[in-house]
């Protein structure tokens, strides 16, 4: 178990601990000035001194994307349940869904700004959810879609009804792309979340504190709130991950 | 006496009405009796599986009717008259191996601890006990196979129909399956009708071959095979031999009479 875990986490480690130290040297030995690229440990410095702002901003960030991803959730699950039953509202949102995924809908988020106050919250949870929902509704309802023939003739010989088939078969077969969707949707949530703040709106996120520490020449905050904002998209990843192992423990061990 | 299975008059057309139909069986006729071991055997596009999925009533025919037990086909359906396997297990990854098993008891509403009980029973039969806890995708493909018959056989059906249920499987795991097949058959007195590529696999576990002629599906022949009970040395027997040379010449003497015909046809 402690071989394993070791095997699995060494070498990445040893590699961030190398490029760390690389980096370090680097700036020291061609003395790079603190606006270009600040040291590691400067930044880790800034981090760990203004720890307690960080948390303050980053909660506010993460708060943002974790209400849009369970509104986007909720959504996109309840319309690919009603486009599996009803085909009419499929083709219609079939469509644009794949047509929202080729633009860059983040831009809707000024037009959320005008629509509701700016100084609230909403249009940036808003935009998280329009994102997250695309991509929860484009996989669920192709998993609802996608039961294989012969399950669905055994499903019939057994003399199933129409609701037996969807709870025991489309919904289970279901939810394997529903945590695919979700492995997706969360480290997107941040990152809608966090450049969602520079279409303006109150300056009190992850986003927003980069954008002014940089302005104001100091850089090597502005990098310890890149570092959080890092830190925050994969906190997402991992309980993403977590619920990933809890809903379908068939499938954590096909991949390990 | 009332059959297993009676197939009268039996007539399938694909896309009737349109541009291009297509006559998958015609007169078919076939009387199957309690307990007797049928395989369809035939070329791809003889509509051996066409004729399977009629008896099981998960397609209609064209013309002509399939009597289950006295009953009509979808009757037979609903009552649970049949336990289906097909060339994929068709299992769902999502559930253990018992849970597997339990799930066309599940669906008609046994209760808990019944269908548990039941489900450990078939998997005794199947000898898969160890694995009941397993999924799936640990299981090899014969096993898998084996969970799904177990799976078909759960909730006591009088009729088994399977489609091709060995056709993925390596030539020494078919074999073993076969022989198991026999042993499961003659502990619940099944009847069973198999549908197969193999001609070795019909002669081995039937009592009866149909040999099937394509374009359209018709019976081409009916051999009888009474080699008694089987065994290993079943399959090295000169009679087992001669049968399956029966079936093959059955199988060829369509395809002399087709060539024959076909070019005056056209």
């Amino acid at each position: 178990m402690i071989t394993r875990l070791v095997r699995a986490l060494g070498p990445p480690i040893l590699f961030g601990a190398l490029f760390l130290a690389a980096w370090e040297l680097f700036v020291v030995a061609r003395d790079i000035k603190a606006y270009l690229l600040p040291k590691p440990s400067a930044i880790w410095g800034q981090f760990h001194d203004n720890i307690g702002q960080i948390w303050k901003v980053a909660r506010v960030t993460g708060l943002n994307a974790l209400v849009g991803l369970l509104v986007g959730l909720a959504l996109g699950l309840v319309m690919a349940l009603l486009a599996s039953r009803f085909s009419l509202l499929g083709e219609l949102i079939d469509p644009l869904s794949v047509a929202a995924a080729a633009m860059p809908i983040i831009v809707l988020v000024a037009i959320f700004n005008n629509l509701f106050s700016i100084t609230s919250e909403v249009p940036r949870r808003l935009m998280v959810a329009v994102v997250v929902f695309f991509i929860v509704f484009i996989n669920v309802a192709k998993g609802l879609r996608q039961a294989s023939a012969t399950q669905l003739e055994l499903m019939d010989s057994y003399g199933a009804a129409d609701l037996q088939i969807i709870r025991k078969l489309r919904i289970p077969n279901g939810l394997s792309f529903l945590v695919t969707a979700l492995r997706q949707a969360a480290p997107l949530a941040v990152v809608t979340a966090f450049v969602s703040e520079y279409f303006g709106g109150p300056q009190n996120g992850l986003g927003s504190r980069i954008a002014q520490a940089i302005s104001s020449s100091r850089d090597t905050t502005g990098w310890a709130y890149v570092l959080a904002a890092c830190l925050l998209g994969l906190t997402f990843f991992a309980l993403s991950a977590l619920v990933e192992r809890w809903a379908m423990p068939w499938q954590h061990h096909r991949t390990t | 006496m009332t059959h297993a299975v009676e197939i009268t008059g039996i007539r399938k057309v694909f896309n009737e009405g349109r541009t291009n139909p297509v006559v998958a069986l015609d007169d078919i006729n076939l009387a199957i009796a309690d307990g007797e071991f049928i395989s369809l055997i035939g070329p791809s596009g003889c509509g051996k599986s066409t004729l399977l999925r009629l008896v099981a009533n998960l397609i209609d025919p064209t013309a002509g009717s399939v009597r289950v037990n006295g009953k009509s086909a979808a009757d037979a359906r609903r009552d649970g008259d049949y336990g289906m396997a097909f060339q994929q297990s068709g299992l769902f990854d999502w559930r253990n191996v018992v849970r597997n098993v339990e799930l066309p008891l599940e669906l008609k509403g046994w209760e808990k601890a019944k269908r548990r009980s039941r489900a450990l029973e078939m998997l005794d039969l199947v000898k898969l006990t160890d694995f009941a806890n397993n999924y799936p995708w640990e299981l090899s493909g014969g096993m898998q196979q084996r969970v799904a018959i177990a799976r078909a056989l759960s909730f006591s059906p009088k009729l088994l129909l399977m489609d091709e249920p060995f056709g993925a499987l390596d030539e020494m795991t078919r074999e073993h399956m076969q022989s198991e097949l026999i042993r499961i058959c003659a502990d619940t007195g099944s009847t069973v009708i198999f549908v197969t590529h193999s001609i070795p696999e019909a002669v081995y576990l039937s009592n009866r071959v149909v040999v099937m002629s394509p374009r359209p599906g018709r019976v081409a022949a009916v051999v009888d095979v009474d080699l008694g009970p089987r065994s290993d040395d079943t399959r090295e027997a000169n009679r087992f031999f001669a049968k399956v040379t029966e079936v093959r010449e059955a199988l060829r003497g369509y395809e002399h009479t087709d060539a024959l015909t076909g070019g005056d046809m056209r």
